[in-house]
């Protein structure tokens, strides 16, 4: 089974329609992956849908890094 | 495959009964929504007399709670709707000096806010189909406005302006917003004025008539189908020629 970090980066590539090697764990969703405000909402609904969990609106509006997405993903998974 | 599924709010009768009777006839399995349990029997039996599947279900869409409830219900139950038509409406006139403060925050509560609920509680499916149809039934009062009527007025053409503004935030994900504004159709609603009205009304109607709720039950079906694909934040009028925009 792939790790969470490399769980998350596919996902991040596959919504945002970037190559996974760009996906890098400081990167921004925003500005250096180039998402819009719909881009990242899908995102965090397809974070929910891989890991079978739901993530409230005020905790998804912080996730704006490949690194708090894993980080979040993490502490919420145990 | 099972078959999309269409939310009409207000499906009990006059118009949104027409509007789920014809979205029915295009194949979807039909949700309308009452306010009672009673209402939502009577639809479920209703679709199953016009040969349309679907069940009626009791929903109050002036309260957040109900509304997310019926909607998990629905995708637990039937899968995401892709179609949701706000029917669901009321009036509670007065002129604005006698106007009270439940008549005002209720319709714009049940008229209005009740959008901003149930869109949000659907458009999570529709994004991930990329593909939805929303179509909010409105008023040609809120173009034109109807003395006696400030509060229904104001939350008609506030549906309006979220047709446009929703129409264009979520229009890259093969989502289409628009607006059905009717003028009077001979339902519940327009039966509560008099005889005396009803003729005056006429008389600025230059198909000198009410409309019917299939007349506008057509118009929604249209904006649902594909050949309406590339209409989006747009409010079509249907009223006889009573106003034209």
């Amino acid at each position: 089974m792939s790790s969470i970090e490399e769980r998350v980066k596919k996902i991040v590539a596959e919504q945002l329609g970037v190559k996974e090697e760009d996906v890098s764990e400081s990167a921004s969703f925003v500005e250096d992956l180039g998402a819009d405000s719909l881009d990242t909402v899908e995102l965090v609904m397809a974070l929910e849908e891989e890991f079978e969990t739901e993530i409230p609106d005020e905790e998804a509006e912080k996730i704006t890094t490949v690194r708090l997405a894993i980080d979040y993903i993490k502490e919420n998974l145990q | 495959m099972t078959a999309k599924v269409a939310l009409v709010t207000g499906a009990s009768r006059g118009i949104g009964q027409a509007i789920a009777i014809a979205v029915g006839k295009l194949g979807y399995l039909v949700v309308g929504t009452a306010t009672s349990q009673v209402g939502a029997d009577a639809i479920t039996a209703h679709f199953s007399e016009s040969g349309i599947k679907g069940v009626g279900m009791m929903l109050n869409v002036a309260d957040t709670a109900s509304v997310e409830a019926v909607v998990k219900s629905i995708n637990e139950q039937f899968g995401a709707p892709s179609v949701l038509i706000n029917n669901a409406g009321i009036t509670k006139d007065n002129i604005m000096l006698r106007m009270k403060d439940d008549e005002w925050f209720d319709v714009i509560d049940t008229n209005l806010n009740s959008l901003y609920r149930l869109s949000k509680a659907c458009l999570r499916g529709m994004t991930k189909a990329r593909w939805g149809r929303i179509v909010n039934i409105s008023s040609v009062v809120g173009a034109m406005g109807n003395a006696g009527q400030a509060n229904y007025a104001a939350a008609k053409a506030g549906m309006d302006g979220f047709t446009r503004a929703l129409a264009r935030e979520i229009g890259s994900r093969g989502i289409t917003v628009n607006g059905v504004a009717p003028g009077f159709i001979d339902t519940d609603m327009t039966k509560k004025l008099g005889d005396d009205q009803r003729d005056a009304l006429k008389n600025q109607i230059p198909l000198q008539r009410l409309g019917s709720p299939e007349e506008i039950a057509g118009v929604v079906a249209f904006l649902v189908s594909d050949a309406a694909a590339y209409v989006t934040g747009e409010t079509i009028h249907v009223n006889g020629g009573m106003y034209m925009a």
